[in-house]
This record gives C-alpha cells, structure tokens and sequence, in this order.
C-alpha cells in the first residue's frame, strides 16, 4: 500500500467487520481493511503483491451493503473478501461472528483437504504451511472423505531447482500469478479442468521462448518443458503449501531447526533485503525479506540459492604462507608478519597494487583506500577488475561518489519514461527489472544494446540498435521519439558499468541527460561497486568523491586521517596495475575478492608480480598463486554495509558468528605491522571517520569528464559484445548445480548477415580474439545489429576474459564450425 | 554452641518468656524409653527373617517390565528397508532437545527408506534424553520405538550420543540390507499398511548388482557368519 500518498486527498470509506467499524481508503479489500483492526480471515490465493484472484475461496465472509434504498442487503451467499472491495456502510460478519461463514470457509477447507496428500512428515512446508495452520484454526477435525485421493507421480521437476508436487497443490495461481504479473515468465499455467485441474509448464516455442532453454533437461510434464526464469524462487516461497519445493532446500530441515538473520544479499548492486535461515553454523536457505523501498516482496534465484560458495570444501579456515614454494598453514602472527615483510620491501622498492574487487562491503572498501594510501604510500588502488578508464573515474567522482540518494526504486517505477545505456535490465539488474517491470505499459522504455534482450523484450522496450563503441554516437545524434519521451518530468536514463568501455560514452549520456532534463543512475553489477566509489578506492578519488589530484583534498583527507600527507603521484588504474604487475613493474600485490578468470592478465600479473597478499574467502585462483594468504570472513559472517545503486546505506549485521574476520580487520592489523595505524578496527570506528570526511565541497571533485567518441570500426569487422547473465559461472554461484541448471543455455548470438559472412548457418559458431584464442559456442540467429557478435561472460563454455582474452568492444574474428 | 541455637537464644530472649516445646512422637513408656538407644537393633533383626532383595547385577540381570522405556530403536520394514522418513516430529516432540535429525533425499541409487525421503542423520543424546517417550507417540511410520535395554552409561560423552548405525534395529532373518530399491509397484502407503512381507527377486537383483558382498543376501551369509566369528 502506498501510504506515502497525499493523505488528504484520499477518499475514505467506512464500514463495519465483526461489530467493529473501520474507515479504510476507498478501494481496499475486505480482507485487507479486517487486517487492519486484527481481524484474521484465512486465504491462499490472496497475495498483498499479487492482483486479487479469488482462486481459493477460503476468505468466504458474510457481507451486506445497503441497497439504493439504504436498507441494508445482505449477499445470498459468502463473499470472497479477498476480491470485494469495501463500501460505504458495508456489514461484514467473518468466521468469528458469522456462523454461515465458519460454515463455508470449514466446507471449503474440507473440499481443499479431499484431494490433499497431507504428508506432512515428508513435506519441506511442514511446521510453517498455512494450510496445516488453517486446517487446525479454522477446519474440521476430522475427515469425511474415504475413498482414493487422486495420485499424481511427484515430484515433477519444474526446473532443476524448482520442484512441483501437484498433489499438495491447492490450485491458488500464486505462482502463476507471479510468473505472469510480476516476473513476465509464463513459463507455468493452470491446464486441465476438475480434480485434474494442475499446474504446469508449457512448450516455450508455442509461447516464443526460442533460444532462451535452460541449461540442465528438466522433466517435461505432458505438454511442457521446463521452468526457467531469474525469479523463480519466488513462487517456492509464496507457494501457500508444499507444492513448489526448491531442490536446494528439499528436506533440509525444519522451521524450529533453523534460525533466521536479516541480511543484504551480495549478488548485486540492489542491495535486497534477504532473510538467512542457518542451523548450527550451516546456511540451509535464503528467502526475500520484505522491503517496500527496495525489493518489495522478492529477490532473485541467484540472492536466494547462490550461497554455499562460502562453505566449499576450499574455505580457508587459516591464513596460508608460501615456503618453499608450497602454501602451507601458519598462524596469524606468522603471516601477519610475512605478508608486512614483503610489502615493506615492495613499498621500498617499486611499489604495491591493490585490487580490492567489486564485493567488498562499505568499510572494507575503506581500509583499502586507507591502507593503500597511508601503510603502502601509492595511489596504485583500483576495485574495478572489469572494464574501466578514467572518464569513468571522473564521472564517478563528479556525479555518483557522496552524491546521495539519487534515483531511487520508487522513482524508476514512476519515470514516465527510461533510457537503459550499458545495462541490461534482468541479467545486470536483478530487482530493478522487477521494479521496471511493475510498470509495464505505463512507461517508455528505450534499451541502447545490440540486440532486445529477453528482459528488455519483457519490459516491451523500443531497441536502440548500437554495436559495442557506438554507444557515444548514438547517445549523441539522439533524437525524436526517445529525446521526447526523456523530456518527460521524471524520466531516468539508466548506464551500466559496461558503459565504461566506450570511450565518450559516460560523457555522452551526461550531456544527454542535461539536454533532456531526465536524471542519471548508475547501476553496476557487484554489490561492492557503489560503496567502492563512496570509499575512494579509485586511483584518482578519495573518500567523499574528493579528486586525489587535488592538493587541497589531499590536505583535508590526511588531516583527518592524522597523516602529514597523502601520495601525491598519478594513481594506475586496475588495468594498468595488472599490466604493471605483469611487466615487473610493480614488486607487490595486493588482492581482493578478485577471481583471475574473470580478468584478463591478472592470472599472469600475480605470477609475475614478486609477492602477492590476497584476502579471500576460499583458495581461489588468486590465492592459490599468491604469497600470503590471510582469509576473511563471507558477508554472512561479518557485519557491514553494502551501499546500492540508489546510494542507500544496506547495513547488516553479522548472520553467523565465527572467528572470520572481516577486510578491514584484517588490513588494520597488517597496516600496523606496517608501522601505520588505520584506525579501522570496527565498524563504528570507520564509520566515524566517513562521517566525518563527508561529501567533497564541489572544486575539490574530478572534473566533469570530456571524452569523445571513438570512431567506428571498419565495414565488415565484427565487434564483440558481452555481458555477465544472471545465473552464470560466476564464483558466488559455485557449489549450486540446482540453481546452474535454470541458467540459460549459452549460446553465441550473431545477426543474419553477420552469420553469412562468417560462413555460419547452423551449430556452432568460433569465436577468435586477437591473441589467437577462440570460443566455440552453439549459436542463434537473431535479429540484432550487423557486424556484432554476442557471447555471456562467464557461461559454461564462454568465458570471455579467461578463453578469449580480449574485451568486449574490441574485433575478434567468427567463423561457422566448432 | 551451635548456630541454630544461638537462634534459639535470640528469639527466646526476644520474646522476653520462656517457651516450652512438645514433640508429636508418641511418648515412650519406662520400659521404652530404657530400651531406646538400642531399639535401632530390632529393625536389623525383623529383616534376618524376610526374603532377600537385593540384586546381583550386572552378574544377574534381571528384565524390567516389558514396557519399560529403554534405549531407542529404529525399526526396519520387513523387506530391510528403513522405516524413518526423517520427519524430525521426534526432534520436535522431545522435550529435551535430545534428538537430531537430518533429512536427505531417497534416488534410484540410494533407496534407504520408502518413499522421497529418508533420514540420513539420526542422533539421540542420552545425556540429555529423560526417557518420557513423547518421540514414540510423534512417529508418523512408527519407525521409532523403545527397547528394554538400560544400561545407558559411559566413560564419555560422545560416547552417549547414539548415532544411527548405533539405534537401528538389527537385519532379521530374511531382510536386505538397505539401501535397495522398494517392492516393484509397491508405494510408501503399502509398506506402512505391512502390506510388504518379503524381499523380493527384483531387489536381490539390485543389490547383487551393485553390492555383490552384501553380506545380507542369501548367498553371502554362510561367508558373514564366518566372518562373524
Ligand atoms: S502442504 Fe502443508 S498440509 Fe500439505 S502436506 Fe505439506 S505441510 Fe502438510
Ligand atoms: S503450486 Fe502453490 S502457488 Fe501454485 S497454484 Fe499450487 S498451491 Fe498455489
Ligand atoms: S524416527 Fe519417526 S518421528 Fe523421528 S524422524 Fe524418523 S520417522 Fe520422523
Ligand atoms: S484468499 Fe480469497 S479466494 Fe483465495
């Protein structure tokens, strides 16, 4: 509900429940307006995020309203109160003052109970299933019924992940309500009529899901095929019985096993609120917690299932050291001292990079920044281990760093009109395409990218056809019908972080903006990115969106840090650091939550450079080649704040207590080793001091960036384009092979012509890089700009940065055949 | 002087009165209050005379009554397949907190109970178990009950939480050990009616195919009793 409305404007109604009287706004439920003063009528189908359907009938109460001659006028039968909205002087009597509607909703609940397996014992949903509830609150004791339940075979596997028991199904479409309403995946339906009336999925290519088949087979059920979608999770958790289970959670363990902790999902930059369900130390689930500014009432499959990466059997318990050439188990002092050892040396001699990655939390993004700068001495500090440059640093630092909260939820769903440059709504989004979605058909949505992705194709946006380095151009030369609708009041012109890549790009969407009026987001992927920016781990930006060029920023920032000075030299940015590494330029690394496949080079730059730090979580393939190894805690093991896209602080606290220390614990201690104090041993403490640095006045900011647009690459070149999918290989969703199985097949995507060109018709597609490397995918033909080929990020089989090398926007070579 | 007295003391000089105190005892005759310090005799005498009580355990062990509530038991179905479906309803119902238990999903390769689910952990604490059976009465397949057995002690304490090899019920003549598949056409319904009484072929079959050594099949027992001995 939107209480946030003009509350004076709102018309009232009042009415009368259970002898009670109530005056709701015009247009509310019965059943919404009994909640209101702690009536309770039992529901399955009734959702407050889901249209009203009337499926279930057990919200039946008496109602009466007064006729056009003001006499009162009862129904002739009970009303589902989930579906009738309240009027003036209405009378409604529910089961506990209507004896007919404890009647009928007791023969509802016998009705639904006929057909019902009731196998609680084995059932996932047992101990919190409203039907258990309400069959004890408000049914029969005892059955009637003594003939042969009817029998479906279960369960039948939607998807890898999703899970149908269509026995325990009491036919509500909140699923399907969901799937069609909210997420615009009709993958599941309703088919057949009477007791065989079920829940099931259908062809996608009746339905025009070509090319979007999951990655693992699922059973097809009669007429269908399998469930894929981002959002599927979802229906497991509002499914008002045992009949979606997640194969994940499949008789795991028992609501009275589990404790629940609030938390902040570390999938993306949304910051969604999720609910972390653990017994004894073991995360068993994730549900979406309610938060109507963020998430509202759902998250996606990767928030809810990607979690046990942090458990793998290569969790890193003890720091590690290397000695004679083999990482072997040391003690905190020991490594402590090991790893202060050679990054004195390295500082001494040609200097330290830092590579935080774009996970960390708010105050570990601190300490980096702070550790980078004061115990190293360099301004060598970079988190964006993707595709990055320095108009991107100077947009950040002058538009997105201490700047608030910007464009928010709420406002992406009101924009009469949205502009999406670099950004892919579902995969890169998560949340945000739901929120997009929410206002289907009330909003212009114009998508710059080579082809309608199937999230931009479900918000119906209008394609702005561009290959990957045209974006500046196209921004640019806008005009017409996108210019217009942008001019709207509240409109919003969305850049990816991929935007970063062309050069004039970020300009040209300022510039854009300003001509239209329509205001700016920024929405990276990881979750980190945003809190990054505001933390200054950039080579050229220091907390606040102060400019690391500028002296008087400098000035501020070391007083208050209790420095005599801050390094003064030109930062390199996490390329440069890399390649710097790489070239024995650099004596030392120091490394984050980074993964080197998913970063060209930085395989080779940490076994070039002389000595490398990394801080992780698992033995990943940094940590397996570094020096020093000091493990930290996974979000559900530390406390901290992710700030999201919109620039909301997402703080939360610690799920399970281990002895894992976070980042900035961590770096505290090592900068003493060092011989310089961080004062960031807590959180209060860093928290502090960022409250205390504040937001940069305006000069001491980069300036406003001025780059121009690259020029067009040669007629008949082919451009790689590319883009991480939601559901993918990336190392967060390692350890899942359920919620694997409901990503989408990869497969290369290349235009009609392009595909003639290269020779291609059917099968396979090769892709080869400039260093000689190749990516041999299945690919599909698609109505996309000519002369581009697409290709996921991290999907089984294409991993662009580690098999290819080279980065999307550059020419690669496609020819047909594997 | 002791405490109690001081007391004593105290109150009565408080009161400001003498008080003076009666017993409730019956009072003793002369001849009773002249016996009294070795009354204490005639009770050792009166037992010269009745029959011993005492028991010789553990030399002799005696058996409690038949339902007395002893040592948990996990029964099988007549086939060898287990009959926890790992519900934890135990868990729940136990009032000590006494039982763990986690579930895990039954495959084609690794049928352990009928049905989708099985319990792959089964632990009860008898640190903590206070014998009142309100796990018996949760069962839904009645898997779990009671044994008589009682000697529950031990020199430590991992020693005392029993884990599921150490509950189950033993393999009777006849049964297969689990896991194998269920009856063919059967459903968990039918096992918990005991409408299967038997191993059948099919699943000699399975487990000869993929347990070869199973001591349990037919053919094998000769060789496990060996080895038994
Ligand atoms: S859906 Fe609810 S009532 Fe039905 S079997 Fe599962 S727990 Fe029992
Ligand atoms: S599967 Fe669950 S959510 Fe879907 S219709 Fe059945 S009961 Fe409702
Ligand atoms: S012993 Fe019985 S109550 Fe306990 S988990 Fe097994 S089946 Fe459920
Ligand atoms: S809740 Fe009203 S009909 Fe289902």
């Amino acid at each position: 509900m939107t209480a946030t409305a003009d509350k004076a404007a709102v018309e009232t109604v009042t009415l009368t429940i259970d002898g009670q009287e109530v005056t709701v706004p015009k247009g509310t439920l019965i059943i919404r307006a009994a909640e209101q003063i702690g009536v309770e009528i039992p529901r399955f189908c009734d959702h407050p995020a889901l249209k009203p359907a009337g499926a279930c009938r057990q919200c039946l109460v008496d109602v009466a309203s007064p006729g056009p001659d003001g006499n009162l006028r009862a129904f002739p039968k009970p009303q589902a109160s989930c579906t009738m909205a309240v009027t003036e002087g209405m009378v409604v009597n529910t089961q506990h003052t209507s004896e007919e509607a404890d009647r009928a909703q007791k023969g509802v609940m016998e009705l639904l109970l006929i057909n019902h397996p009731l196998d609680c014992p084995v059932c996932d949903k047992g101990g919190e299933c409203p039907l258990q509830n309400q069959a004890m609150s408000h049914g029969h004791s005892e059955t009637r019924f003594v003939d042969v339940k009817r029998i479906f075979e279960k369960p039948l596997p939607l998807s890898s992940e999703i899970l149908l028991d269509r026995e325990r199904c009491v036919l509500c479409q909140r699923c399907t309500r969901f799937s069609k309403e909210i997420a615009g995946d009709a993958f599941i339906d309703l088919q057949n009529r009477g007791a065989m009336q079920q829940i099931g999925t259908f062809n996608e290519n009746v339905l025009d899901f070509d090319g979007y088949t999951p990655a693992a087979p699922a059973a097809e059920d009669e007429s269908g095929r399998a469930f894929s979608s981002y959002y599927s999770g979802n229906t497991v958790q509002i499914c008002p019985v045992g009949a979606l289970t997640s194969a994940a959670y499949r008789f795991r363990s028992r609501p009275f096993d589990l404790v629940s902790s609030p938390g902040i999902s570390e999938h993306d930059s949304s910051g969604s609120a999720i609910r972390t369900d653990h017994r004894r130390g073991k995360i068993l689930r994730r549900l979406a917690d309610n938060d109507p500014v963020v998430n509202e009432d759902w998250i996606t499959d990767k928030d809810r299932f990607a979690f046990s990466w942090q458990n793998l059997s290569d969790r890193l318990e003890r720091p590690l050291v290397r000695k004679d050439g083999e990482l072997v188990e040391a003690s905190w002092p020991e490594a402590i001292a090991a790893a202060a050892a050679g990054l004195k040396a390295a500082r001494d001699g040609k200097g330290v990079g830092v590579l935080p990655g774009g996970r960390v939390t708010l105050e570990d993004a601190y300490a980096y920044g702070k550790f980078a700068r004061v115990a190293l001495g360099t301004n060598d500090i970079d988190h964006r281990t993707r595709l990055a440059s320095a108009e991107e640093q100077a947009f950040l630092g002058s538009t997105v760093a201490a700047s608030g909260l910007g464009v928010t939820f709420a406002d992406l769903e009101k924009a009469p009109s949205v502009l999406m440059v670099g950004f892919e709504p579902e995969d890169e989004g998560g949340v945000v395409f739901l929120r997009l979605r929410k206002s289907l058909g009330k909003q212009k949505v114009f998508t710059a990218a080579p082809f309608l992705s199937r999230g931009a194709e479900k918000l119906a946006a209008s394609l702005l056809p561009v290959a990957p380095g045209g974006e500046a151009a196209l921004l640019d030369g806008l005009d017409g019908d996108a210019v217009e609708a942008l001019s709207a009041e509240g409109a919003v012109i969305i850049v990816g972080e991929r935007l970063a890549a062309t050069p004039g790009a970020l300009t040209a969407a300022a510039s854009l903006a300003t001509r239209t009026g329509a205001r700016l987001a920024w929405i990276p992927r990881r979750a980190g990115e945003r809190g990054a920016v505001e933390a200054g781990t950039l080579p050229g930006l220091l907390p606040g969106g102060r400019a690391a060029t500028d002296a008087t920023a400098r000035a501020g920032v070391a007083e208050a840090w209790g420095v005599d000075s801050l390094p003064s030299t030109e930062g390199r940015d996490a390329a440069a650091i890399i390649a710097a590494a790489s070239a024995g330029d650099l004596d030392a690394l120091v490394v984050g939550g980074v993964t080197a496949s998913d970063v060209t080079g930085l395989a080779d730059a940490v076994a070039n450079a002389g000595f490398v730090v990394s801080l992780e979580v698992r033995r990943s393939d940094v940590a397996e080649q570094a020096d020093v190894v000091l493990p930290v805690a996974p979000p559900s093991e530390k406390a901290g704040t992710f700030v999201n896209w919109e620039g909301r602080l997402r703080s939360f606290a610690t799920a399970i207590a281990t002895d894992a220390l976070s980042d900035y614990r961590v770096l505290d201690i090592l900068a003493r080793e060092l011989g310089a104090d961080l004062h960031a041993g807590t959180i209060a403490e860093i928290n502090g001091e960022l409250a205390a640095l504040g937001a940069a006045p305006a000069p001491q900011r980069p300036a406003v960036p001025a780059a121009k647009a690259p020029k067009a690459p040669k007629k008949g070149d082919v451009v790689l384009a590319s883009w991480h999918q939601l559901i993918d290989e990336g190392a967060l969703q390692d350890g899942e092979p359920y919620l694997a199985g409901t990503g989408r097949a990869t497969v290369a995507r290349v235009s009609k012509a392009t595909a003639k060109a290269a020779g291609f018709s059917e099968g396979a597609i090769t892709v080869t890089g400039a260093t000689g490397e190749s990516i041999s995918v299945p690919a599909v033909i698609t109505d996309m700009v000519d002369g581009v080929v697409w290709l996921p990020t991290k999907s089984p089989g294409s991993w662009v940065a580690q098999e290819l090398g080279v980065a999307p926007g550059t020419v690669v070579t496609v020819k047909g055949g594997a | 002087m002791s405490d109690a007295d001081e007391t004593w003391e105290v109150n009565r000089a408080r009161d400001g009165k003498d008080e003076t105190f009666e017993s409730n005892l019956p009072k003793k005759g002369p001849l009773g209050q002249a016996f009294a310090p070795v009354a204490g005799f005639g009770i050792t005498l009166r037992n010269f005379f009745k029959p011993t009580v005492t028991e010789q355990y553990p030399r002799v062990k005696t058996p409690p009554m038949p339902r007395y509530h002893g040592r948990h038991q996990l029964n099988r179905y007549a086939d060898g397949l287990e009959k926890c479906i790992g519900c934890e309803l135990c868990a729940w119902a136990c009032p000590a907190d006494a039982i763990y238990v986690e579930a895990d999903s039954n495959t084609p390769d690794n049928q352990v109970s009928p049905g989708e689910r099985y319990g792959r952990v089964y632990q009860i604490n008898y640190l903590r178990c206070i014998f009142c059976g309100l796990c018996i009465e949760a069962c839904p397949t009645r898997a779990l009950t009671m044994t008589n057995e009682y000697e529950l002690a031990g020199p430590t304490r991992e020693g005392l939480i029993y884990e599921k090899q150490d509950l189950l019920a033993p393999l009777e003549e006849g049964m297969l050990q689990a896991p194998h598949p269920m009856v063919p056409g059967t459903t968990d319904g039918d096992y918990y009616r005991g409408d299967v009484t038997e191993v059948v072929k099919e699943q000699l079959e399975w487990v000869r195919t993929n347990r070869p050594d199973e001591p349990t099949l037919p053919e094998n027992a000769a060789l496990a009793a060996e080895e038994a001995r």
